[in-house]
């Protein structure tokens, strides 16, 4: 049986520019892309003439969804936008509401959730650089990189309960405290990073075909790059130090010691590198920040938003209506509308909410740098060459997740 | 930094870009549609606004102006953040595009149209970006049903 499908895209260009080119389209599920996006290209033999580059096959109505729903129920929602760094996604959210509601987390609360979303970095820095350079034939950096982010994912799945998608903020807190020997894990988990790291170092950075395969490929200029609201690693690899957690101190880090690093002219090498400096800088905050955590709860007592102790929700009346309306209503939320935006690992993650009071969002918007980003991936594909997609693609480090929502 | 340059944005952009608000951080505006280019295009070239974050809109459908469009601005030279709130009604939901003065407008503006049915004159490239081609409708309106089904290919039976 012959079942001709509708196409899902327009394409936008059907006619070569010229007689020797051809189009030929690539994705959405092709092999060499991590990640469902469609990429179709104009080609002249390998050179990229021009590029059309669609996403949104991972698209599941989120925010739709996040209006059916109370603040708390999005919690894991919101895990599932970049999913390779959830807690970052978590605690921007959370941060949000928080400030909605004109709640400020207790001090433990506060620096653990800066400790985390370094930690989240890191594995979504390691995640991003083991693929690219897996895509470029390195299967020893790769599995040097993904082997320490699997003792992360382990470490944090002993602290959520889960490896990759934790649920692990609460509208004024944390789901729960650190477990026992926690931080000492994470010290031998930190050295062992610094271990595979400083070979994967000594494996690619002077490494003749990786410089060849990185250096001037993929290059985008700090103007474009600003004009196309490309932020984190990507502008940063422009030669901009600009990153929110320096300009727009938010969690602790206005108390730690750390710098941005940036590239020199925007390529795909500048990338891997301010990639693989910034991991090292969070490291730097990570030791800090362990030494710097406080005692004390880790939730607000604020009966708007925190659950009472299950102990007493069982013994007391009013600890047991306090759950039941946090459960069906939600949490009171006042009236009002914010744009929060913390820096994710690929830029700036703002959540724009609209309240009209209730437990439940009237709007959430999420500004994910992934659909940016997308925006501004034919400028970096188009006058390269068709086996450069690749580690561009994978330089931009799209995550379907957020990029489509 | 950032206060004293919302501070000087608020006096200069005002009696022009009407009323402006403080909102955590961010100094919102509301706007006719017909001041948001020239304003944008102010914040861009006098006052360092150079990254265009997002736009999306708000959908009142009691309002007589239905949908409420936001446009999110930020200044890397004075590290602060600018809300443009501009009014369209539900019969003519049409509003000068950006594309002209950012880079990222083309996408944003596609995204905005998908989500919400806003067009955004001047931008020639309004195809879908997250839904697909023959996509019926525009999900992020509140008359919209979330329960609604618009399979491209037919389900499995």
């Amino acid at each position: 049986m012959d079942t001709v499908f509708p196409n899902p895209v327009r394409p936008l260009f059907g006619t070569p520019l010229r007689d020797d080119s051809v189009i030929v389209n690539i994705g959405p599920s092709h092999p060499a892309t991590h990640g469902t996006v469609q990429i179709i290209a104009e080609l002249d033999g390998e050179k990229v003439l021009r590029t059309d580059v669609h996403c949104g096959y991972l698209h599941r109505g989120f925010e739709k969804e996040c209006e059916d729903h109370t603040w708390h129920n999005l919690i894991p929602y919101v895990d599932r936008l970049n999913y390779v760094s959830a807690l970052v996604n978590d605690f921007a959210y959370c941060d949000g509401v928080e400030r909605l509601m004109g709640i400020e987390i207790t001090p433990r609360c506060r620096y653990l959730r800066t400790l985390l979303s370094e930690y989240s970095r890191v594995v979504d820095h390691l995640t991003c650089l083991a693929a690219g350079l897996m895509e470029m034939g390195a299967m020893t950096a790769f599995l040097y990189l993904v082997m320490v982010r699997d003792f992360m994912y382990e470490h944090l799945a002993a602290l959520t309960g889960a490896r990759v998608t934790y649920s692990y903020g609460r509208i004024g807190g944390l789901a729960r405290d650190l477990p026992a020997g926690w931080l000492v894990r994470l010290e031998e988990i930190l050295v062992q990073y610094e271990e595979f790291v400083a070979r994967v170092h000594a494996l690619v950075d002077r490494n003749r075909i990786f410089i060849d395969r990185l250096r001037d490929v993929g290059v985008i200029t700090t103007a474009d790059a600003l004009s196309f609201g490309c932020t984190g690693p990507i502008l940063r690899s422009t030669g901009v130090p600009r990153d929110l957690r320096k300009d727009m101190p938010y969690l602790a880090y206005a108390e730690l010691d750390f710098d941005i690093p940036v590239g020199i002219k925007g390529d795909n090498y500048d990338r891997y590198f301010v990639r693989m400096r910034e991991m090292d800088e969070s490291v730097y905050m990570i030791r800090q920040l362990a030494q710097m955590l406080p005692e004390g709860p880790i939730n607000v007592d604020d009966r708007r938003c925190t659950f009472p102790d299950k102990a007493l929700v069982y013994s007391e009346i009013e600890s047991l209506i306090n759950h039941f309306k946090l459960v069906m209503d939600g949490p009171g939320v006042p009236p009002g509308e914010i744009y929060c935006a913390h820096e994710a690992p690929n830029g700036e993650l703002g959540f724009y909410m609209v309240s009209t009071g209730g437990g439940t969002p009237y709007k959430v918007h999420v500004r994910s740098p992934s659909f940016a980003h997308i925006g501004a991936a034919s400028r970096m594909l188009d006058g390269g060459q068709l086996a450069d997609i690749v580690p561009t693609f994978g330089s931009i480090n799209m995550i379907g997740g957020e990029c489509d929502r | 930094m950032a206060a004293t340059a919302l501070d000087t944005l608020q006096q200069q952009m005002v009696p022009a870009a009407g009323a402006a608000l403080l909102s955590h951080g961010t100094l919102a505006f509301t706007l006719a549609p017909a001041e948001l280019v020239p304003t944008v295009r102010r914040l861009r070239d006098e006052f360092g606004f150079d990254i265009f974050l997002d736009v999306t809109a708000v959908d009142w459908p009691a309002a007589a102006l239905r949908f409420e469009v936001v446009h999110h601005f930020y200044s890397t030279a004075h590290k602060a953040r600018v809300r443009l709130k501009t009014r369209v009604a539900e019969a003519d939901p049409t509003l000068d595009s950006l594309v002209g003065l950012y880079g990222s407008a083309a996408f944003m503006e596609r995204e905005c149209h998908d989500m919400y049915g806003i067009v955004f004159r001047g931008n020639h490239d309004l195809r879908p970006i997250l839904l697909y081609e023959g996509f019926v409708g525009h999900p992020l309106r509140k008359d919209y049903p979330k329960q609604r089904e618009q399979p491209l290919v037919p389900y499995r039976t």
